[in-house]
């Protein structure tokens, strides 16, 4: 984060708040100073569609605030009545007027000469499996299927610690180069992908999932995605072509074990 | 003096027309019949004599296709397209207005009762005619929703014919009892409007009991039908019926009707507080002002009632649907819908922020509300950082240089905004804040009388502050267990807010009871107030459209998920673009005949033709006859006769020994 940014936006505002500005320019400060930091404080930006609806709550937010108290309301407006009315104004009226066309002939000509993007895609990151998947000729209902070593935890720890290392094994030779040695996603070859691999430690990945769900996901890879989840834009192999069943479900006990984190339960009604 | 028509000239005109007719056919005919093709070499009467090779075949052509025709085996049609928008749009939209009719209708005799009650309870008048007021929209919409119903039966028979029939068989021994139902409906609720002030108060309120637990009893079977069709249960994997009780105690059925008596009360109170709003705006005096700001007040008051409780029942619905399928779990909160979850966040949150931004207004016209209005802009505060963090998305719409910054389209900061825990504690908050609002709002003017007032206040303040700290310390908590801890984190949230909500609803009826009461100057209020009313209306719609498409469209391309398949044209998910402008068209409609229902309903408070013919040019209506000094306040229970339409002595009940200050209380 850029600190800087924040430190000076709250500065300012507290000037601002010292001062006993108008309620005219604390709004305008307030919008003004939002939209600087959502879009100069992250070091990852963020997304436009992000800031429009910020800026829109904030918006309807800031006009509550006014139009609450009917004093506010009329300090609100009238340096807008007097801006509009008064002739000591009229030049800077006059202005507004001539920058308003102007802003919009700049926007017009921005979006013109702007860098062609590619279309908009809306990918599902997490899309929804269909009901059951063949892998290696047998067939797995998905909406009822666990892992079958999962018990393995409470009624045999040795194995299942075994289980788990036979897990480390098939993570660290196959999947480590794009998904990190920390599980993050920052493998060696993942800053040549884009979208980035799937980083395991953030709790709204693998945390939310049932392991039938990896299972799927790593069986059948990229290909085997449904459209909504854009197969084109994963690199993700189907590794039932490399992997054993065995091992696959030994890798899904490795990354919860690894991360720290449950799989999601089948529930029953 | 009128004036006799001019008879003769009528009928010579008429006949004139006629003759006009009949010679242009004439011509028409013969001019036609001259320029008709004549054969060259044979007479017309060789012609008809001697047939050529080609009209043989032809005839023999027809004679044949005739006779196939008769042979012709008889097919059902699985299905039946409607021109240019498809079975489907058609099906939706008339479904959805049926809906929200039928919700509108369910939901006005619920708090039309409970109104009614406590006006007989405490014999306070201006509640009967209140909920007269209410009662009094329901008989026009009570026929709106039953014809749009038919039309969606009918629709359903000639569309989805063979979809139809299947549902039909598994659900026919409901239909009967619906009917029956339906016919008692009626009459319940015929009986409740036309029967007010006509029967006695006991017999009244009884009329207005059965009228919902009928609605009720109908809602029920509709709705196991619905459910079936998302979540199907009672039935073998071919489809066909095990047991008609299990289809209709399926997975989401009970979540269902829970979910949909609460949306309802709150669609329902909303728009009766539209009403109110639309009446209020014009109103010609401060005498209807006062009426109908005080019915907008209920109505808003009912519509929040509802919308409290209504995030926790659609939690349960939506973990029933996940307990289900997952793969319908995932397309709804990951999947292909979970953009609309986006919007949906975004309306729910306008819905809070406007309820309370009411009762801020409405704080106006209390005396001594004074003292709290410095409580509103941190409550301002408080709604907007949960709004935003409700509406946060966790996996961004954004451009591919976008994605490529963020490494996915989940931000690495706001995207833990996008989860589980922040959504819930958001929510949670939102519903304490918006309590507090309302709390703030009925103190406003009351001096508490008791002696342990400020003790009371205290143990208030305590349990707002640990329903709070409850709520945010469990949403930090989720973020650092499994999936499962998490989600069971949310019953300490919800239960902690729930009671919050008891125990200081609890305290307040004892520490304002025989409190010092200021003036309430009802119709004093700013007209944004009003058109907050009629956004609120509008919002609670446009929701309701959009989690029914969410609710229905998880199907996918199944009319029975995972059952029956859906082998139309229109087996496919519509884009989110389609799907809101579908629901927004229909919202846009429904707002439409609501307002001529409206209006319906406005005429009865207006005087009869025959009133209007016999007023002096001095009392034209439109000419408030507003007496000097007057106030809003000084009008009375006439007013509220006069405003509610409601005929004096009408309500049976006694207001002797009751408040006839005609001063509203809050």
């Amino acid at each position: 984060m850029n600190w800087w940014v924040l430190i000076a936006f709250v500065a300012a505002m507290l000037v601002l708040r010292w001062r006993r500005v108008g309620i005219l320019t604390w709004v305008a400060a307030w919008l003004v100073g939002l939209y600087l930091v959502l879009n100069y404080v992250f070091v990852v930006p963020v997304p436009v569609s992000v800031i429009k609806i910020y800026m829109g709550i904030v918006s309807l937010s800031l006009f509550a605030f006014v139009l609450t108290d009917s004093q506010r309301m009329t300090e609100f407006w009238q340096p807008i009545q007097a801006f509009v009315v008064e002739p000591r104004y009229r030049p800077l009226l006059a202005l507004v007027a001539l920058a308003i066309p102007a802003l919009v002939a700049f926007r017009i000509y921005a979006d013109m000469t702007a860098t062609p993007q590619a279309p908009f895609f809306a990918r599902t990151v997490h899309p929804a499996p269909p009901d059951s998947i063949i892998v290696h000729d047998s067939e797995l209902a998905l909406g009822t299927a666990d892992n079958p070593y999962r018990d393995l935890e409470t009624s045999n720890p040795e194995e299942f610690k075994e289980r788990l290392e036979k897990g480390r094994a098939v993570y660290y030779l196959n999947c480590f180069y794009c998904h990190g040695d920390l599980m993050a996603g920052a493998g060696m070859y993942a800053h040549a992908l884009n979208p980035i691999p799937t980083n395991f430690q953030d709790p709204g990945t693998i945390a939310m999932l049932r392991e039938a769900f990896l299972y799927w996901r790593i069986a059948k890879g990229a290909p085997g995605m449904p459209e909504e989840g854009g197969p084109w834009q994963s690199a993700m192999p189907a590794w039932e072509s490399f992997l054993t069943e065995e091992e696959m479900w030994n890798v899904i006990l490795f990354l919860y074990d690894f991360t720290g984190y449950q799989p999601r339960a089948v529930e029953l009604h | 003096m009128s004036r006799k028509p001019p008879v003769l000239p009528i009928l010579l005109g008429v006949l004139a027309m006629v003759a006009v007719i009949v010679a242009s056919f004439k011509f028409l005919t013969t001019f036609d019949d001259k320029m008709a093709f004549k054969s060259p070499v044979r007479s017309e009467a060789s012609v008809e004599a001697a047939e050529t090779p080609r009209s043989q075949a032809l005839r023999e052509s027809s004679e044949l296709a005739a006779a196939k025709e008769l042979e012709k085996p008889y097919e059902e049609a699985e299905y039946r397209a409607v021109p240019r928008i498809g079975s489907r749009v058609a099906i939706w939209i008339v479904a959805q207005l049926h809906l929200l009719f039928a919700a509108f209708v369910l939901a006005v005799p619920i708090f039309a009762l409970i109104i009614e009650f406590i006006g007989y309870r405490t014999g306070d008048e201006r509640y009967d005619k209140l909920a007269y007021e209410f009662t009094k929209l329901l008989s026009a919409s009570f026929s709106f929703t039953a014809t749009l119903g038919a039309g969606l039966t009918f629709m359903l028979i000639i569309l989805y014919p063979k979809f139809t029939n299947y549902l039909m068989s598994v659900f026919s021994p409901t239909f009967l009892p619906y009917v029956l139902l339906f016919f008692a409906e009626a009459g319940f609720l015929y009986s409740y409007y036309y029967g007010w002030g006509k029967f006695s108060p006991r017999v009244h309120l009884f009329l207005g009991l059965m009228l919902n637990v009928v609605g009720t009893a109908l809602m029920f079977i509709a709705n196991a039908w619905l459910t079936f069709m998302s979540t199907p249960a009672g039935i073998a994997e071919s489809g066909a019926l095990i047991s008609t009780w299990d289809a209709i105690t399926n997975y989401t059925w009970m979540p269902i009707n829970i979910h949909r008596i609460i949306a309802n009360v709150a669609f329902g109170g909303s728009i009766a507080a539209a009403y109110a709003a639309f009446q209020f705006l014009q109103a010609k005096t401060d005498e209807e002002r006062a009426h109908y700001d005080w019915m907008g007040y209920m109505g808003n008051f009912v519509a929040i009632c509802g919308l409290l409780p209504l995030p926790f029942a659609g939690y349960w619905l939506a973990s029933e649907i996940y307990a289900f399928s997952q793969t319908m779990g995932l397309t709804m909160m990951g999947g292909a819908f979970s953009w609309l979850f986006i919007i949906q966040a975004i309306l729910i949150g306008n819905l809070f922020l406007f309820a309370n931004w009411y009762l801020w207004l409405g704080m106006g016209r209390i005396k001594g509300a004074e003292r709290y209005r410095s409580f509103i802009w941190p409550m301002l505060v408080v709604i907007t950082i949960c709004f935003a963090i409700w509406a946060t998305p966790r996996s961004i719409l954004s451009t591919t240089e976008e994605v490529q910054a963020m490494g996915g389209s989940s931000h690495p900061m706001l995207g833990y905004l996008g989860v589980m825990s922040a959504k819930n504690t958001a929510v949670n908050i939102l519903i304490l804040t918006t309590f507090l609002s309302f709390v703030l709002y009925r103190r406003s003017g009351k001096i508490p009388t008791v002696s342990w007032a400020k003790q009371a206040n205290f143990v208030q303040f305590l349990i707002f502050a640990g329903a709070a700290t409850t709520v945010i310390g469990y949403g930090i908590a989720g973020y650092f267990v499994d999936a499962k801890t998490r989600i069971g984190f949310s019953v300490p949230q919800v239960g902690s807010v729930l009671a919050a909500l008891v125990l200081v609803t609890l305290i307040d009826v004892f520490l304002l009871r025989n409190a010092e009461t200021a003036e309430t100057n009802w119709g004093k209020i700013r007209p944004i107030s009003q058109y907050l009313l009629i956004m609120l209306a509008v919002t609670f719609t446009w929701l309701m459209g959009l989690m029914g498409y969410v609710r229905a469209g998880l199907r996918q391309h199944w009319h029975v998920f995972g059952v029956i398949r859906d082998t139309s044209v229109d087996a496919f998910t519509p884009s989110l673009g389609f799907a809101t402008k579908v629901v927004s068209f229909t919202v846009l409609v429904f707002f439409l005949l609501i307002g001529f229902i409206f209006y319906l309903t406005g005429l009865t408070n207006k005087k009869s033709y025959q009133a209007i013919k016999d007023l002096t040019p001095r009392d034209v209506p439109g000419e408030p006859q507003v007496t000097p000094g007057l106030s809003a306040a000084s009008s009375g229970a006439t007013a509220m006769n006069a405003a509610s339409g409601m005929p004096a002595g009408a309500s049976g009940y006694s207001a002797a020994g009751h408040d006839s200050n005609p001063t509203l209380k809050t």
